[in-house]
């Protein structure tokens, strides 16, 4: 009995009049795979220095996301803390195992620290962006050990450290780093964009911040680690 | 097969084979450039409902240095294509090149027919390259009339006085198959008096499609009520639009809901031929005269 | 397995929607918001006509090449860990799912929103294998706890108004105060908020669709607003995909050429707010992420569409862009279609999937106004689409013999040009006689679907040709005197 697979395989062999093994085809497919060509990459993020800095920003705060810019990340506990104490949120923050993260001085702050993926009962998380673009001021986050996936979907406060120096063009830009941490073709388990804070409009199309995600989002863009 | 092999030998032979005979053919004056022989492909809704739009065009085409011919002619065939019938379509599309192949333009005041000769014929033929050449090159001399005006002759102002506030429909098929927007608005800013005051979503559908009206009645009715609000809604006295099928769509919506909206073709003002009664309103209630 | 269809009773359903107060009043909100964001969006970007071009050119080049994009995806998914399995049909395909969930011994299987899993009726599958499938995306939650289906690709409550949603909410969720205020959309969105939570947290299966298939890394793209497709597969132990086998995409440049497109086509955003690419199951030191990863891609008729005329509508990306922008949409809403998609991408999918005859209303209810192709982010030619269904209707005799009949006298005349000026001359000049008092007529023999809402113009008197060829002959008999 033929499986499922060969059935559907001969099914669009049938359909486009080819056998599969043919050198035109399957060279097409090798060299696109290979050679990944780019296409129509907009203007708008291909920008340079603080032009670009400036862009990111300005189409992050056009999705309510809010962005704080820091000298240095030895200011981001105390951004933490203001930006909770301002909102009258706890003073709580969870996070993974990113170097940048633990080496900072929370105890400076009265904030209860704890660290590990979230099961749900956590108000305030932050994690840190492996890179962001201009383009659409959108923020890339990898899975593993250093940010867990669920810390930048179950809190209702999500804060993202990126450095100015990881703000590129767009997404091309993205899977250029990726490939360049994890090899050609190879991903981590999750690579979430995140642009601007959780919403919906399923209800009469009118736009409600907070659906099932973060219902804000806090940028700190900062200049040195 | 055979008999589309006949019309495309028929078709092929330059149209001074047909025309003139042998030694004429040569005798062209040097200095005065010939006027464009323009046929008028009136439309089948314009020849039986309408025809004063015919007449309108005639006298646009003819102030813009055009010789107009109107060759005997019955339907481009549109409600066959969209129909599904592609044989009858065929035939007519075969019959329609025949009749107009000794013109230099074919001109008609309907998007919606020119879209059927200008962009859907050569698709008719595409199993046969002898006469989807012949249809490709019919195409292309295919233009809707105030299009034809504006970006052919170059006509920039027209003639005419009209001392009303009007709106204008973009009919779907010119608008979205031929690019027609600015054309109709451009001679409209030339008819002295005239206002032109634009009705939100002009460029949505009336809700007429041809045989769709009649099919799905309810349907079309939903959207011709939606496109007369936004008539009444726009203040303007007079209706105008490129293309018969639609207009008559909403005159006759707006004359059942009985409000005293003037609903009128665009040729009719440009031409400054507007002393027949609007579409749907009495012979007696003749319009303005301008 | 499949959703039963009334997409035969196209013409009662809409009469049914046109008279629906509640919802026609919803209806009003797909006229125009949606129309103006994605209008403003493309405005805003100049390389967005260009981008269009390129992703309708990815697509043909995955629909020319789709064997052999789906080998490669199949050994990327299996060598990062996760597990391929191919469905010819919707029965395959829910036998796949329901057999991962009961091997994990599930209970509770969440789900985001996703087409195909509602044209294979997957959450009936699922209850009937004694689990409770629950969907999380907060459109596709209300319309669950109604009973109904969805009547928008991307925004499937959008028929109901938010006082609708509210007393759906009082029914349903008993145990919450029976006084609490629930006017404003921001309350509704907070209660679901927290009765979805305790679901995702409690799930065993997580179950999401996918915009794009990448052959290159062997992922699965999927792109919310809520974050519920994330919760959905990072919290259970077990994430399925399904998808249809067009979704296919080579690279990651060629997927962002489509996200690009995609968002600003359906709701107007250059990006929405999370778009997730999952590779595999979760890694060695990961701490969160599902522990196993599945993928199930479905045929369901799509391979026979491959090579056909209809070959152009397996580039669809699910935008709603046509839905959005069509007048015969904007008058009826979505179950009027009958069956799962609506539209005019609905128009020419739904035939292709389950037969004409069953839904042959679908491409005949349009007035081919063309506005559904101008928007199309891979610019499927949906009104010529539409066009071939009705050419394969006439072909079989399956349209309706009153249009026949009418069409076959029609075209008698329109072939012969003396006849037709002959008959229509006396017949113009009878029913101008007829007309002449009011200009218009309220009713005439056969043309009821006309005059039933709207009255016919009647002919102002002799035809065009007539008056012209009088006109020439006159000027042709006058005596020459020049010469």
């Amino acid at each position: 009995m033929s499986t499922a697979r060969d059935d559907i395989l001969s099914n669009i062999r049938r359909s486009l009049g080819v056998h599969g093994k043919e050198a035109p085809r399957l060279a097409s497919v090798q060299n696109r795979l290979a050679q990944t060509p780019a296409g129509v990459i907009p203007a708008r993020g291909q920008l340079e220095g603080e032009t670009k800095t400036a862009m990111f920003i300005e189409q992050a705060e056009m999705v309510q996301a809010s962005v704080a810019r820091l000298a240095s990340a030895a200011e981001i506990p105390a951004e933490v803390a203001r930006y909770l104490r301002e909102h009258n949120l706890p003073a709580t923050i969870r996070m993974g195992a990113d170097p940048l993260l633990t080496a900072l001085d929370w105890n400076a702050t009265s904030m209860a620290l704890s660290q590990g993926p979230s099961t749900g009962h956590d108000l305030n998380a932050i994690s840190v962006a492996s890179a962001g673009f201009a383009e659409t001021g959108s923020l890339m986050l990898t899975s593993g050990q250093d940010n867990p996936t669920t810390l930048n979907f179950l809190p209702d406060t999500h804060f993202v450290v990126l450095k100015t120096s990881d703000i590129e063009v767009g997404l091309e830009s993205m899977w250029q780093r990726l490939r360049a941490r994890f090899g050609k073709a190879l991903m981590p388990r999750t690579v979430n964009f995140i642009t601007g804070p959780s919403r919906s409009a399923d209800i009469e199309q009118s736009m409600l911040l907070g659906a099932h995600g973060p219902r804000s989002l806090h940028i700190l863009l900062i200049e040195t680690a | 097969m055979k008999r589309t092999r006949l019309w495309a030998t028929v078709l092929s032979f330059p149209i001074s084979f047909y025309v003139l005979p042998p030694h004429e053919m040569t005798i062209v004056p040097a200095e005065t450039k010939p006027k464009p022989r323009v046929g008028l492909f009136a439309t089948c809704l314009v020849d039986l409902f309408r025809p004063s739009v015919g007449f309108a065009a005639v006298k646009l085409l003819e102030d813009a240095g055009c010789l107009v011919v109107v060759p005997s002619q019955t339907c481009c065939g549109q409600p066959a294509f969209n129909s599904g019938d592609r044989t009858t379509t065929r035939d007519l599309a075969l019959q329609v090149m025949e009749a107009f192949k000794d013109c230099d333009y074919i001109v008609a005041p309907s998007g919606s027919c020119t879209g059927m000769m200008a962009k859907h014929y050569p698709e008719l033929f595409l199993d046969d390259p002898d006469i989807a050449n012949l249809a490709n090159n019919f195409a292309a001399k295919c233009h809707e009339l105030v299009s034809f005006l504006t970006d052919v002759l170059g006509v920039t102002t027209v003639a005419a006085t009209f001392p009303r506030n009007v709106t204008y429909h973009d009919s779907c098929s010119g608008l979205r198959e031929l690019n027609i927007q600015s054309q109709p608005r451009k001679l409209l800013a030339s008819v002295e008096g005239l206002t032109l005051t634009e009705m939100k979503d002009s460029d949505v559908c009336c809700g007429f499609g041809g045989t769709f009206a009649v099919k799905y009645g309810d349907l079309s009715n939903a959207i011709v009520t939606e496109k007369t609000s936004q008539v009444l809604h726009s203040g303007a006295q007079v209706l105008l639009a490129g293309d018969l099928g639609c207009l008559m769509n909403m005159a006759g919506k707006l004359a059942r809901q009985g409000k005293d909206i003037e609903v009128r073709h665009v040729a009719e003002v440009l031409a400054g031929m507007t002393q027949d009664a609007p579409i749907a309103a009495a012979p007696s209630d003749k319009g303005q005269r301008s | 397995m499949s959703h039963a269809s009334t997409s035969p009773q196209f013409k009662a359903n809409t009469r049914k929607a046109l008279g629906d107060t509640q919802l026609q009043a919803a209806l009003g909100h797909v006229r125009h918001r949606f129309i103006d964001k994605r209008a403003q969006a493309a405005a805003r970007l100049p390389e967005f006509e260009a981008l269009r071009d390129s992703a309708r050119d990815i697509k043909d080049h995955v629909l020319a090449h789709l064997d052999l994009y789906l080998e490669t995806y199949e050994a990327n998914v299996t060598a990062s860990g996760g597990k391929v399995h191919f469905a010819r049909n919707a029965q395959e395909a829910c036998d796949a799912i329901v057999g991962i969930c009961q091997a994990r011994g599930a209970k509770t299987v969440t789900k985001g929103k996703s087409m195909v899993s509602e044209e294979i009726g997957l959450n009936a599958a699922i209850e009937a294998a004694g689990m409770v499938p629950v969907e999380t995306d907060l459109g596709e939650y209300i319309i669950q706890i109604r009973g109904e289906t969805p009547s928008h690709i991307i925004a499937p409550a959008v028929h109901l108004t938010k006082e609708q949603v509210a007393a759906d909410f009082r029914h349903t969720h008993r145990h919450l105060p029976a006084q609490r205020d629930l006017t404003a959309p921001e309350s509704l969105l907070s209660e679901a908020r927290g009765i979805l939570r305790e679901k995702f947290l409690a799930a065993d299966v997580g179950i999401t669709g996918a915009n794009m298939l990448i052959a290159e890394t062997g992922s699965s793209i999927i792109v919310t607003n809520e974050g519920n497709g994330d919760l959905t597969q990072i919290l259970p132990k077990v994430h399925i995909v399904i998808a249809s086998i067009e979704k296919i995409v080579p690279t990651l440049e060629d997927a962002a050429q489509i996200l690009r497109v995609l968002a600003r086509s359906a709701t107007g955003q250059d990006m929405t707010v999370y778009t997730t690419l999952s590779t595999g199951p979760r890694r060695a030191d990961d701490p969160d992420g599902p522990e196993e990863y599945h993928v199930v891609l479905v045929d369901n008729g799509r391979s026979a569409m491959l090579g056909s005329e209809f070959e152009e509508m397996l580039r669809c990306i699910r935008c709603g862009a046509c839905m959005n922008h069509c007048p015969v949409y904007h008058a009826v809403g979505g179950h009027a279609y009958g069956w799962v998609y609506p539209g005019p991408m609905g128009a020419v999918l739904t035939p292709s999937l389950i037969g004409v005859d069953e839904a042959g209303h679908l491409p005949n209810a349009s007035t081919f106004c063309g506005r559904c192709e101008s928007v199309c982010p891979v610019r499927i030619p949906l009104p010529k689409l539409m066009r071939h269904w009705r050419e394969r209707e006439f072909e079989r005799h399956l349209s309706p013999a009153t249009i026949r009949a009418g069409l076959g006298l029609w075209a008698f005349f329109a072939k012969r040009p003396v006849l037709y000026r002959f008959s229509t001359t006396l017949g113009m000049r009878l029913l101008s006689i007829m007309g002449r008092a009011k200009g218009r007529f309220h009713w005439l023999p056969f043309t009821s679907g006309w005059t039933q809402s709207r009255d016919l113009p009647a002919p102002q008197g002799e035809t065009f040709q007539a008056q012209w060829h009088r006109a020439q002959k006159a000027a042709n008999a006058k005596p020459s005197v020049t010469s």
